[in-house]
């Protein structure tokens, strides 16, 4: 069951996109969100949904698996967007009680719903193709800088690549304890919604329960080969920015620059 | 040379408030372990050898007694990375010490740990998972290798930081029988081929037969201590305090009480078969 979520898989691959460096990637990203909202008509909106495109076509996995990762925000697309086609000013094209459509609203709608989908192809683009051992380490690496203010970036960097080493393992747990309370009769299947979150009861406090336990082990495990924080360690593998990353990045710019420039001569639509 | 040496060590877990009723976990051990060596050591649960394990690598310090490891004191703070990179630890469950999502991240961990050079990193990590037979599942990740493998790759994990001395609790305990003969299999060649020496716990006396040196605990202290084959002809002693001996020492000490006269107390299936057919020729 919650093997089923595409969102935040990794697919290895060896792909332009698999082989960009993970904190180009990121950044690439960063940049990518920003101007998704700075597009402000439909010439640039278009441009933003082209290089999404553009990205999912490179990575060479299956666009399958990003109608998945689609598929578990469905109804926050259509909500947000009714919320917003209902929401509009300007000239209204059908009413009905308090419900006015207008084109500003549908305009509104229309932005919103492409922004959220680029939104989440851009980034299961990234977590599609990078493994997040990778991703930990390339958060960990770009934030190094808020380390002067005393911010814990290492420890940060640790927490999550233990927590992503972790879901598998858990889900294992997940299903083990899972039936272990149904063949002592618990019954999940049945029952209204409130029934069925109280069944969840009996297998969330074991799996707490033997997640502690498994932290404290983890923790001496690490302890037994020399861990003593960031201080001092060495990685294994380096990471270089490549010709290839100054591409992404002039592409990015590229794409930046003909927003902009769509902004300036056409006229803005909301 | 001695390399471990226990002189005296009690240990309690206990805190200071419920002091009445506590029992030391361990009770006045002294144990040398020598350079090379391949110890196994034997007992119930409970009876201590965890506790005595954790000793050897000062995750924990003794409340009386010394513990030496190298001419190092456990107990003095500065040697402790210096005693943990020459005395691994390899815990019971395979799964609790993986900490990455790829397998020779995860060997990498340790070096990483001891800031040793990446290129270097690379040489010992590629070492390791030869070493353990596991350089074809490099790239892996851990929860998709079975409970062997995943020992096995555990035991890499230590091997990169080069130790003298791999400490073992229980790393079978949870594995099936083909993963269990992996794990000891392993185990051994690194004993006989690199010289490490290695401290084996556990609770199955077959695997006790391969060690050189087998030490017995029972309730906090050593109970005795020998090569295989002094260890299991004490028969009465071992089931005096509820201990197995292997089937093969049980048949024949059982025989040796019918009159049969046995010589020496086979340990393995094959000396069992070969002293059966000298006996009944």
């Amino acid at each position: 069951m919650v093997r089923d979520v595409a969102f935040g898989q990794y697919f290895p691959g060896k792909s332009i996109i698999h082989r960009l460096d993970s904190r180009a990637k990121i950044l690439l990203l960063i940049g990518y969100i920003v101007i998704i909202f700075c597009a402000f008509n439909y010439f640039s909106l278009s441009l933003v949904a082209l290089l999404s495109a553009v990205m999912i076509a490179l990575s060479k996995i299956s666009p399958k698996f990003y109608f998945k990762s689609l598929k578990v925000i469905i109804f926050v697309v259509i909500f947000t967007s009714l919320l917003n086609l209902f929401y509009g000013t300007g000239e209204i094209i059908a009413q009905w009680w308090i419900f006015k459509v207008t084109v500003g609203g549908i305009n509104r709608a229309v932005f919103v719903t492409v922004r959220i989908i680029c939104l989440i192809l851009a980034s299961s683009c990234l977590t599609f193709t990078t493994a997040p051992t990778e991703l930990t380490d390339a958060i960990e690496r770009l934030m190094k800088p808020l380390n002067k203010l005393h911010f814990p970036v290492h420890e940060i960097a640790m927490m999550m690549s233990l927590a992503l080493r972790f879901v598998p393992t858990l889900l294992e747990e997940t299903d083990k304890i899972t039936s272990a309370q149904k063949a002592r009769g618990a019954d999940m299947e049945s029952g209204n919604i409130l029934k069925r979150v109280k069944a969840l009861i009996p297998i969330l406090i074991p799996l707490f329960v033997s997640s502690f336990r498994r932290a404290y082990e983890i923790a001496t495990a690490m302890e037994c080969r020399c861990y003593h924080g960031g201080n001092g360690r060495t990685r294994m593998k380096i990471i270089h920015m490549t010709k290839r990353d100054v591409m992404a990045f002039a592409v990015l710019a590229f794409v930046i620059l003909g927003v902009i420039l769509c902004n300036i001569f056409i006229p803005t639509v909301i | 040379m001695q390399f471990i040496s226990l002189e005296n060590v009690v240990f309690s877990y206990s805190d200071s408030e419920n002091d009445l009723i506590a029992k030391n976990a361990i009770d006045g051990v002294s144990l040398d372990i020598k350079k090379g060596e391949f110890v196994a050591l034997l007992g119930h649960n409970g009876c201590g050898k965890s506790t005595v394990a954790k000793h050897l690598n000062a995750m924990l310090l003794p409340d009386s007694g010394k513990v030496y490891v190298d001419g190092d004191d456990t107990a003095d703070e500065d040697k402790t990375f210096e005693i943990r990179k020459k005395v691994g630890l390899v815990l019971q469950n395979p799964d609790n010490q993986l900490v990455a999502s790829i397998v020779e991240d995860d060997v990498a961990f340790g070096p990483e740990n001891l800031g040793i050079e990446p290129d270097e990193i690379r040489r010992r990590v590629d070492f390791a998972l030869k070493a353990v037979g596991m350089y074809d599942y490099r790239e892996s990740a851990p929860f998709k290798l079975s409970g062997g493998q995943k020992q096995r790759v555990a035991i890499a994990g230590i091997l990169a930081m080069q130790p003298q001395c791999i400490v073992l609790d229980e790393p079978t305990a949870m594995l099936d029988p083909n993963g269990r003969d992996e794990v000891l299999s392993t185990l051994l060649k690194l004993n006989r081929e690199d010289g490490i020496t290695v401290v084996l716990i556990t609770h199955y006396m077959e695997e006790a037969v391969l060690s050189d040196r087998v030490v017995v605990m029972d309730e906090g202290k050593i109970l005795t201590q020998g090569t295989p084959d002094e260890v299991f002809s004490q028969v009465e002693l071992l089931k005096k305090h509820r201990l197995d001996v292997p089937q093969s020492a049980e048949l024949a000490h059982r025989l040796k009480g019918c009159g049969v006269k046995i010589d020496k107390i086979p340990l393995t299936v094959q000396d069992c078969v070969d002293m059966l057919e000298g006996v009944l020729k």
